[in-house]
């Protein structure tokens, strides 16, 4: 079991999101960063799809109530434990009574946190993803509050154990990280309304710098930077968006839809960020900025392929690893 | 009629069943959406249908664009062999005005009539519902009278209580839960339209009529008590 002593910013349970109900208008939620939070529900020794804490910005403090054992991806918020640095990209044994915590915010704005077991929450429509706004999934539909307690799914007999030998014989060992930029090249391709545009915003898109808004969150990211204009005003018709996908509303400024977005939608889209680039821009903090280059949907495909090759062979590694330690 | 198809992104492809709203197009909607629900290609994630669009999303480690395409133009050869659902009749009972209503006589002032007039326009329609998107089992309702459209407010409230009823332009609609919004509230209705506790989450579906009546505040108190219970 977790207690948590501070909740920080907005620290959430998510998952892989709810996949399967967008048509009656739920949205998908989930994680904003999917390959962080994978690849830490791996070394946790979970499946890539169970849920994690979602930490944003300014981090919680978390007590153990019990022994677990832990594995922490994502952006760098300077997690320690027991006031003592703890390493990103790895799984670590903690002992009950530990206290995880959170400084400066370094490279990137969200961690994941897995809990190897994850936790015993209900599973509402397909997915423990808490989404705020209908109170639904997660804790309680909620995010977490001071002085709530998660509790975790029991493990295998002597699989704690194992885990706690396994990485005591290997301390050095980690995943590369995931670099996060301070000011990413995107890439996007061109999004089911490109050619409304005018010439002038079809340029611009690809060469100005776009900055992070004040007002943007788990549902979307305003940018600021050059304004955007269709050839012709018209009203269009509403219809599906997806994770990444640039939609420009009527001021010009266009906003990149993440993990929170709306089902369905009317504005014009300029773009569709590469699924593999959406964590560069989940990683953003409000005052960053990217540049977005033009990429093809059959670049952007093999692109995600290689990278679903990648996990599955880090994937292979962890449990090769964890043979060899055992 | 020529279906078109074009990407959403690497995962997502889009079938445009036609340019502009008309009974064809949104029939094809449905009949694709019946298809896919019936049939459930292994390959399928999930899909999402609007007023004129069916969006599909794929795994690309699984199959490439231009695969999903031939997968989908072969399964729509069975398109004139399914029957879109039958339109369900729905009615959704609505206390009008007070405080679930506070923009009513707004609208009534703008149109140069009584709230009295306002709510007999309003539940004497048959509205249809286009599709469910935005937020959960939202419905786009068409059908509503030009007699009782009102422009949105200029600065949009930041808290609407769900259930309540709205219209905003030539549009009436429901918001099925807590949302900010700028649409003229004229009523509440005691039905739930997001029941996350069902197979089918959303009350209403693309294709259903609906008509509105209006009930006093007693019968709006009894009827929301009993939705609760049957969902909690």
């Amino acid at each position: 079991m977790l207690t948590i002593r501070k909740s920080g910013l907005q620290t959430a349970v998510q998952d892989l999101g709810r996949t399967g109900f967008q048509r009656y208008g739920v949205i998908a939620s989930g994680v904003m960063d999917p390959f962080a939070h994978r690849i830490a529900n791996l070394l946790a020794g979970n499946a890539e799809t169970a849920a994690t804490l979602e930490i944003a910005l300014s981090g919680p403090v978390i007590e153990f109530e019990a022994d677990h054992f832990i594995a922490i991806c994502g952006g760098d918020l300077s997690p320690s434990l027991d006031g003592e640095p703890l390493t990103m990209w790895r799984g670590h044994f903690v002992r009950k009574g530990s206290v995880l915590s959170f400084g400066e915010p370094k490279r990137g704005a969200r961690s994941y946190v897995a809990v190897a077991g994850s936790f015993d929450i209900p599973v509402v429509m397909d997915s423990q993803s808490t989404y705020l706004r209908a109170g639904i999934g997660g804790f309680k539909g909620r995010a977490l509050k001071n002085g709530d307690s998660l509790q975790t799914r029991p493990l295998p007999a002597g699989r704690l154990e194992a885990l706690k030998n396994q990485n005591a014989q290997a301390p050095d060992w980690l995943i590369p990280p995931a670099r996060y930029h301070e000011q990413p090249i995107v890439r996007m391709m061109p999004g089911r309304q490109f050619t409304l545009f005018n010439e002038e915003s079809r340029t611009r898109i690809f060469e100005e710098t776009f900055t992070i808004s004040a007002s943007s969150d788990r549902m979307g990211y305003r940018l600021e930077g050059a304004e955007l204009a269709l050839e012709k005003q018209e009203e269009l018709i509403s219809e599906a968006v997806a994770f990444g996908s640039v939609q420009v509303p009527a001021d010009g400024n266009p906003i990149v839809l993440l993990a929170d977005r709306q089902t369905t939608g009317g504005y014009p889209k300029i773009g569709q960020i590469a699924s593999v680039d959406l964590p560069l821009i989940s990683q953003l903090k409000p005052g960053e900025s990217l540049k977005f280059r033009h990429i093809s949907v059959h670049d952007a495909q093999q692109l995600y392929i290689e990278q679903e090759q990648q996990i599955r062979q880090l994937k292979i590694a962890i449990q090769m690893k964890r043979e060899e330690w055992t | 009629m020529a279906f078109t198809f074009s990407p959403l992104s690497e995962q997502a492809l889009v079938i445009e069943t036609g340019a502009i709203i008309n009974k064809e197009s949104e029939q094809a909607v449905r009949k694709l959406s019946a298809l896919l629900e019936k049939e459930a290609p292994e390959w399928l994630i999930e899909f999402i249908p609007a007023f004129t669009t069916v969006t599909v999303f794929y795994d690309p480690c699984q199959l490439k664009q231009a695969e999903v395409e031939q997968e989908l133009k072969s399964l729509m050869a069975q398109m004139d062999e399914v029957e879109a659902p039958a339109p369900r009749q729905i009615e959704i009972p609505v206390c009008y005005g007070g405080d679930f209503g506070p923009d009513l006589c707004f609208v009534a002032e703008h149109n140069g009539l009584t709230e009295e007039e306002v709510i007999a326009i309003h539940t004497s329609g048959i509205y249809s519902v286009h599709m469910i998107g935005f937020a959960p089992g939202f419905p786009f309702i068409g059908g509503m009278s030009e007699k009782i459209a009102a422009p949105r407010r200029k600065s949009p409230r930041l808290r609407i209580p769900e259930r309540t009823v709205g219209i905003a332009g030539m549009q009436t609609g429901v918001y099925p839960i807590e949302t900010p919004g700028g649409w003229q509230l004229i009523g509440r209705t005691p039905l739930r339209l997001f029941v996350p506790d069902q197979d089918i989450p959303s009350l209403l579906r693309a294709g259903d009529e609906i008509r509105f009546t209006q009930i006093d505040e007693a019968e709006y108190r009894e009827q929301e008590a009993k939705q609760d219970a049957d969902h909690s």
